[in-house]
């Protein structure tokens, strides 16, 4: 098999008296859904800004191997090739949606500035992309020249991924995505969240308190509190069987409709 | 004899320093936005202190000032600040471009083609072209830093997206050896080309931004575009009433209430000159 | 020794549950220990027994849905053989795809997929092609006696049986060598039933293993090769 995408060895930090993420280590492969689930304060958003480079580390170290193979640390990166790594190989998909989009910019320019930032410069072609990529998050193609800021929330989220997505990443980091959205809503987002992963062969880390949207969306998942992983494993299997105490707690807390 | 009660061009020496720091890296990278300490200049903001300051700094006596305003010598702003020198410095002025050795201007270039013995001045309101879609100050530096200038593109798609064309008609973007993009200062996009391989030295100055930049002679200077939507040079649909002049930059003039107008030569200098040609060849 | 015998595709020894309950202060619930069975190529094993005796437990943990307390899970991947017991995430979710098949008892629905869809997603798993997914998901659901109106909706609002045929339907529809069963006739009328024992009757012909558990006994007299009585390895209180 294959070297795993992403590794993350050790991961510790500390907010003052506050250690968020205590020793946290897993490994991710490519085409592989995992979800960080936990309470609020548990951690997660943590580990997630330290996996996608956004937070530097106390300890510990996060190793993301290239599209050429090579295995680079994010510590190592430079700042001009941390920034052109989130621009082409990874997504991040933001809970709250204005803050991953240009609110004043049409949909077609927010999904086409990343192809301009590559160097596209066919206006022609770039639209096509952009046209392309609303229709397979199911927007519909007149919105192509309305800013964000006349979309509803579901079609904002669906906008924010499809901006993502245009130079094909292979890995995307997710924040609560459906989180604040209308439930007929999450649905057809998870739904279309779902279909893209399968079809694109993406690695996902998502991070959520939802265990239906852990359980829909991904492979495996690790349990956080109190900044360390109490568990981990197959989704269905830490769903079906918990082991730990706080996952068994978490699993029986949930509501069934 | 009364004593001079400024120093020559109104700033002190060392502030002359200063800023001629700023503008020696400025020429040594083409394009990119040099911070420099703003003085307080005896006029508001958004009045042309960026360029006051530049042209104070580099002016000697021998010089001879062309200050316009639109391409008007005739303006107020152009003749107050041409008094402002000539009242600092002593210099001699001119509105004949021709004759001038140092040109200070707003948000026009002169028709007449500038020579390597000329330095032009431009005023600048925002120095940063990608402050439109960019609020943080932060964030642009870094961008620049990076060439990471995607973004100028999204400005230009909106443009089609919008209007079918690049709308953008001044202030129109440009990259500088390419390397760093800059804004021209509010100049018509027709003005565009001739920042490119020009034989004069052209700074620009933004007082209240305090920035400063450069293209120094012969530099390359490319607008940005798209492929299928090439730069194109303005034309206009008539000739200027007074000269005939085909190739200039033409002001729309309102003449009356009923809605007629006339198209003149903004730079007036230049207009100027070509009538007394045309007089001069009709008298013989 | 990690050796299978030339035809087992599975063999299970010394397989035991303990469920710990730590919202009940840490109660244990000792289900099943020591249980060994194997189960051969073209052969269906049948788990019998009263019902809460652990033998949805068995199947799950043959998935690597419940975690094994001890003992071993053997399974062939062709020169291979895999301890699912010790596998890790990535393994198991690798097995799943290409060597063990499952038939759960419920479908867990997905929403806005249309039946036809889902069972065709898990023929192109297998490694069919989109044209021979669709085709293969259609001539199941054929034989499994669903409507053709049905089959573009998603099976959210299907009866009980109707979502169990999809469900067996998904089961068959890759190219797994081993197929585990659990209750997969439950909620089927005669008709489908026969259907079902039709398709793993052609399915054993061909090489591939079950597990399985049936409720209805006369389904199981004509398809299990063999019984496991698993009342035997039962840690339960004797009733």
């Amino acid at each position: 098999m294959t070297a795993p995408l992403l590794s993350a060895q050790g991961l510790c930090k500390r907010f003052g008296a506050i250690a968020a993420c205590r020793d946290v280590s897993f490994e991710l492969n490519e085409g592989e859904a995992l979800t960080i689930v936990g309470e609020s304060g548990s951690g997660k958003t943590t580990l997630l800004n330290l996996i996608g480079g956004a937070l530097a580390a106390d300890a510990g170290e996060v190793v993301y191997r290239l599209r050429d193979g090579t295995a680079r640390a994010l510590s190592s990166l430079t700042e001009a090739e941390r920034r052109a790594l989130m621009r082409t190989d990874w997504g991040f998909v933001h809970q709250d949606a204005a803050r991953g989009l240009r609110m004043g910019v049409s949909a077609g320019g927010n999904i086409g500035e990343r192809l301009m930032a590559l160097g596209d410069r066919h206006y022609g072609r770039i639209r096509e992309n952009a046209l392309e990529w609303l229709a397979r998050v199911e927007i519909a193609a007149t919105r192509v020249d309305d800013p964000p800021t006349t979309y509803s929330g579901g079609m904002r989220q669906r906008l924010q991924i499809a901006r993502n997505l245009v130079t094909r990443p292979r890995l995307v980091f997710m924040d609560e995505p459906t989180g604040g959205l209308d439930v007929s809503v999450q649905a057809r987002l998870l739904d279309l969240m779902r279909g893209l992963i399968a079809d694109m062969g993406l690695a996902v880390v998502l991070v959520t308190h939802d265990l239906a949207v852990a359980r829909l969306l991904s492979h495996r998942m690790l349990v956080m509190k109190g900044g360390e992983v109490v568990e981990s494993g197959l989704t269905d299997r830490v769903l079906d069987d918990p082991q730990a105490p706080y996952t068994q707690l978490l699993v029986s807390s949930v509501l069934a409709a | 004899m009364t004593a001079r009660p400024y120093n020559f061009a109104y700033l002190d020496e060392q502030t002359k320093r200063m800023i001629r720091r700023a503008i020696l890296k400025a020429i040594a990278i083409p394009g990119y936005q040099v911070p420099f300490a703003s003085r307080e200049m005896p006029m508001p903001y958004g009045w042309g202190t960026g360029g006051v300051q530049l042209t104070a700094s580099i002016i000697g006596p021998d010089d001879v000032l062309k200050v316009i305003d639109q391409g008007a010598d005739d303006t107020t702003n152009a003749v107050s600040i041409r008094a402002f020198f000539a009242k600092t410095a002593d210099v001699a002025t001119t509105t004949d471009t021709t004759q001038a050795t140092l040109i200070q201007t707003r948000h026009r270039v002169p028709e007449t083609p500038l020579t390597a013995d000329q330095i032009l001045v431009y005023q600048v309101p925002i120095p940063e072209p990608l402050r439109f879609l960019e609020p943080r100050e932060t964030e642009t530096r870094t961008m620049h830093a990076l060439a990471e200038y995607g973004v100028m593109h999204v400005k230009l798609y909106e443009d089609i997206a919008r209007h079918g064309h690049i709308a953008t008609t001044y202030a129109y973007p440009a990259r500088v050896a390419d390397r760093y993009i800059m804004d021209p200062s509010p100049i018509p996009k027709f003005d565009n080309p001739k920042l490119d391989d020009c034989p004069a030295l052209q700074l620009f100055g933004a007082g209240r931004e305090q920035r400063i930049y450069a293209i120094p002679p012969h530099t390359r200077v490319v607008s940005l575009d798209f492929e299928d939507h090439p730069f194109e040079r303005t034309k206009f649909d008539a000739a200027c009433e007074f000269c005939g002049a085909a190739d200039s930059f033409l002001d729309e003039v309102v003449i009356d209430d009923k809605g007629g107008r006339m198209f003149v030569c903004s730079d007036t200098d230049y207009c100027q000159k070509r009538q007394e040609a045309q007089k001069k060849d009709a008298a013989e | 020794m990690n050796a299978l015998h030339a035809n087992e595709l599975l063999r299970v020894e010394g397989l035991s549950k303990t469920f710990t309950l730590h919202l009940h202060g840490g109660a244990r619930l000792p289900v099943l220990h020591g249980v060994s069975f194997t189960v051969a190529a073209g052969e269906c094993v049948v788990l019998a027994g009263p019902s809460g005796v652990g033998k949805s437990s068995i199947l799950k943990m043959a998935l690597g849905n419940y975690l094994v307390g001890e003992g071993r899970i053997l399974v062939a991947d062709g020169e291979r053989v895999i301890d699912l017991a010790r596998a890790d995430a990535r393994e198991i979710l690798d097995a799943r795809r290409r060597i063990i098949g499952y038939v759960s008892q419920f479908l867990r629905v997905i929403p806005r997929i249309g039946a036809i869809d889902i069972v065709a997603a898990a023929a192109q798993e297998s490694g069919l092609d989109r044209a021979a997914a669709r085709e293969r998901a259609a001539s199941l659901l054929a034989r499994l006696g669903l409507p053709e109106r049905l089959w573009s909706l998603p099976p959210a609002t299907f009866s009980g049986g109707e979502q169990q045929r999809v469900n067996i339907a998904r089961g068959f529809a890759g190219r797994h060598r081993l197929l585990i069963l659990d209750e997969p006739t439950a909620s089927l009328d005669a008709a489908n039933r026969q259907a079902v024992i039709d398709l793993i009757a052609e399915r054993k012909a061909r090489g591939t293993g079950f597990l399985a558990t049936f409720h209805d006994e006369d389904v199981r007299l004509r398809v299990a090769d063999r019984v496991v009585d698993v009342s035997r390895f039962s840690d339960r209180e004797a009733a």
